[in-house]
């Protein structure tokens, strides 16, 4: 893993799990990568409902600044999350969203985009209220920033024992759907590059 | 003594700063916590209420802020080691009580994470705008310990810390947060119970006609008794003698006074807690603490990225404030920056104690999140010019 510092915002609405995500991807890197891992949240003093929003930063050193100020990856569920954090990206950063519930127009500049459509493959699973985890798993990869075991890891130690099967079906969905979209872009990419040689 | 492995959560865990400091209370053997809700403070005791019935302890839920307070002190004197937990306008609650577990001698820890204010202000946000009102908040003089993790694995150190300076000097033990430090989530190694020092409390070992509750050992801090354990005591507010029972007069008061605040003089020397990093050549330091000493860490670096010759003074115990260290670099330096969540509270000590001698440059902000490095990058330059 070539990186020294990643800034990670995942926002959506309350209820679809995003402080969880961003713990699991925090804690894949901080006890199962050995590296550094501060995640933060914001809220509004509402209990529920509105948006929520948890930014994570991994790091192969101790973390100084624990806030993110321009996100390396962006993942969003909601439209007023993509609307809110869409201009906050780096320019060469990564937006994924959940492609049936966030529109993007147009992409930012120099951005690349990646969706998955998590609520269905949750619910595929039978439980939509997993979608969040599938958000990981596929998080893991079309990013590469951690290890498919780091996080599954992860995964199985934030979730109550009940629910572990499930959660880790649903981290295996997402990864597996990133993992041959990533293919299909490559083969897309190549056949690209031999047109224009 | 060892901690009781009843309430240490060995292991490596991926916990925020308020659920760490739990665990910090039941290590350091905390057994009693009231609490009165409060963001961002609550998750302490949500936790807490969470654990207690597996470890043995109670926590109680009380009608107000005042009321927690002082169920803590209650507790202690049966026997308990306790706590409670508060922010922003439940703080400014606590003052009257702050200032009875001084008077009291009563052992015990209050933990801040202090939000944006006055009045409710940023229930969600942080700051650190408590610091003067954790000294002087209750009226009379009197004295209190302070201290200020930041991170989380601080949270659950420094907790431990703050119980056995409570036990030690029996005074209360003000634990600082801030709402970033409390929310914000990090590896936490909470080691095996063993490896976990704790101080006792210092129950008497006299026999009951020879004891008197209020007798300073030599290190100015009285021994004390377990409620029921066969020796008749007597706990006021009021100025008191060395039986404990109230005496107006102008000696005892003087007496009483002065030792309460002189028991805690060895926090502004040798027993102050702080970190520094390249003081050596240092002609700029940065003062800081809490969430704001990694910030500034940040700029220290990129001043010294820059040919700056920066150094960096990490407040730990805040107060007493650490005189001795201050007063040291005061003579050698040429400024002292330092940057707050406040408009200016602890820059006064710095100040003070470095009586004219390097220039002393305050970095204020009013709170709602950290400070941008590049500005505290900004004061440093100025103050190496």
């Amino acid at each position: 893993m070539q990186r020294m510092l990643s800034e990670i915002r995942i926002a959506g609405f309350g209820g679809q799990g995003v402080i969880l995500a961003a713990v699991v991807i925090g804690k894949a890197e901080a006890i199962f990568h050995g590296g550094y891992a501060c995640m933060t949240q914001s809220f509004g003093p509402e209990a529920r409902g509105g948006s929520s929003s948890a930014q994570v930063i991994l790091s192969s050193e101790p973390i100084l600044y624990p806030y993110v100020a321009r996100a390396d990856v962006l993942v969003v569920m909601s439209q007023e999350a993509y609307r809110k954090f869409g201009p906050q990206l780096k320019p060469g950063g990564i937006l994924i969203t959940e492609q049936d519930l966030v529109h993007v127009d147009e992409a930012p500049r120099g951005v690349r985009l990646y969706g998955v459509p998590a609520t269905r493959l949750a619910e595929e699973l039978g439980r939509k209220m997993v979608l969040n985890i599938v958000m990981v798993g596929f998080f893991g990869a079309v990013t590469g920033l951690l290890e498919a075991d780091a996080l599954r890891q992860a995964v199985a130690d934030s979730v109550p024992p009940a629910f572990q099967k499930l959660n880790l079906q649903a981290f295996d969905k997402g990864y597996e759907y990133g993992s041959q979209l990533m293919v299909k872009l490559t083969d897309v990419e190549e056949a690209v590059s031999l047109e224009s040689a | 003594m060892q901690a009781d492995a009843k309430g240490v959560l060995t292991g490596v865990h991926f916990l925020d700063g308020d659920h760490a400091c739990c665990e910090g209370t039941l290590a350091a053997g905390a057994r009693f916590a009231a609490g009165y809700p409060i963001t961002p403070s609550t998750e302490v005791v949500e936790r807490f209420a969470q654990r207690i019935p597996t470890v043995g302890g109670v926590f109680i839920q009380m009608e107000d802020e005042l009321a927690a307070s002082i169920a803590i002190q209650g507790a202690v004197w049966g026997g308990a080691k306790a706590f409670t937990v508060t922010s922003g306008p439940g703080f400014s609650l606590m003052m009257e009580h702050i200032g009875y577990a001084a008077m009291t001698e009563t052992p015990c820890v209050f933990v801040n994470v202090q939000r944006g204010g006055p009045s409710t202000g940023l229930p969600t946000l942080p700051a650190q705008a408590d610091m003067m009102q954790a000294k002087w908040g209750s009226h009379g003089d009197y004295g209190i310990v302070a201290l200020c993790p930041n991170s989380p694995q601080e949270c659950f150190d420094l907790t431990i810390t703050g119980f056995n300076i409570a036990e030690e000097f029996r005074v209360p033990v003000l634990m600082m947060l801030d709402e970033c430090v409390g929310h914000m989530t990090e590896k936490v190694v909470i080691p095996e119970a063993e490896q976990l020092e704790i101080t006792p409390r210092r129950y008497t070992k006299l026999p009951p006609e020879e004891f008197r509750l209020y007798e300073p050992r030599e290190d100015m801090v009285p021994d004390m008794v377990r409620a029921g354990a066969g020796y008749r005591f007597h706990v006021t507010g009021l100025t008191h003698d060395e039986r404990g029972y109230p005496s107006m007069n102008v000696e005892t008061q003087d007496r009483s006074v002065r030792r309460l605040v002189d028991k805690l003089k060895p926090f502004s020397n040798g027993r102050a807690l702080f970190e520094t990093e390249d003081l050596e050549d240092a002609q700029v330091v940065v003062v800081s603490y809490g969430i704001t000493s990694r910030v500034a860490q940040r700029a220290i670096q990129l001043a010294r990225a820059q040919g700056i010759k920066a150094g960096k003074f990490r407040i730990i115990s805040a107060w007493p404030f650490p005189d001795q260290a201050i007063d040291a670099l005061a003579g050698r330096v040429k400024a002292f920056v330092v940057p707050e969540l406040n408009l200016g509270q602890m820059v006064h000590e710095v100040a003070r104690v470095a009586a004219g001698r390097a220039k002393v440059i305050p970095v204020t902000h009013a709170g709602g999140t950290v400070h941008n490095p590049e500005v505290i990058l900004n004061a440093i330059v100025e103050a190496a010019r």
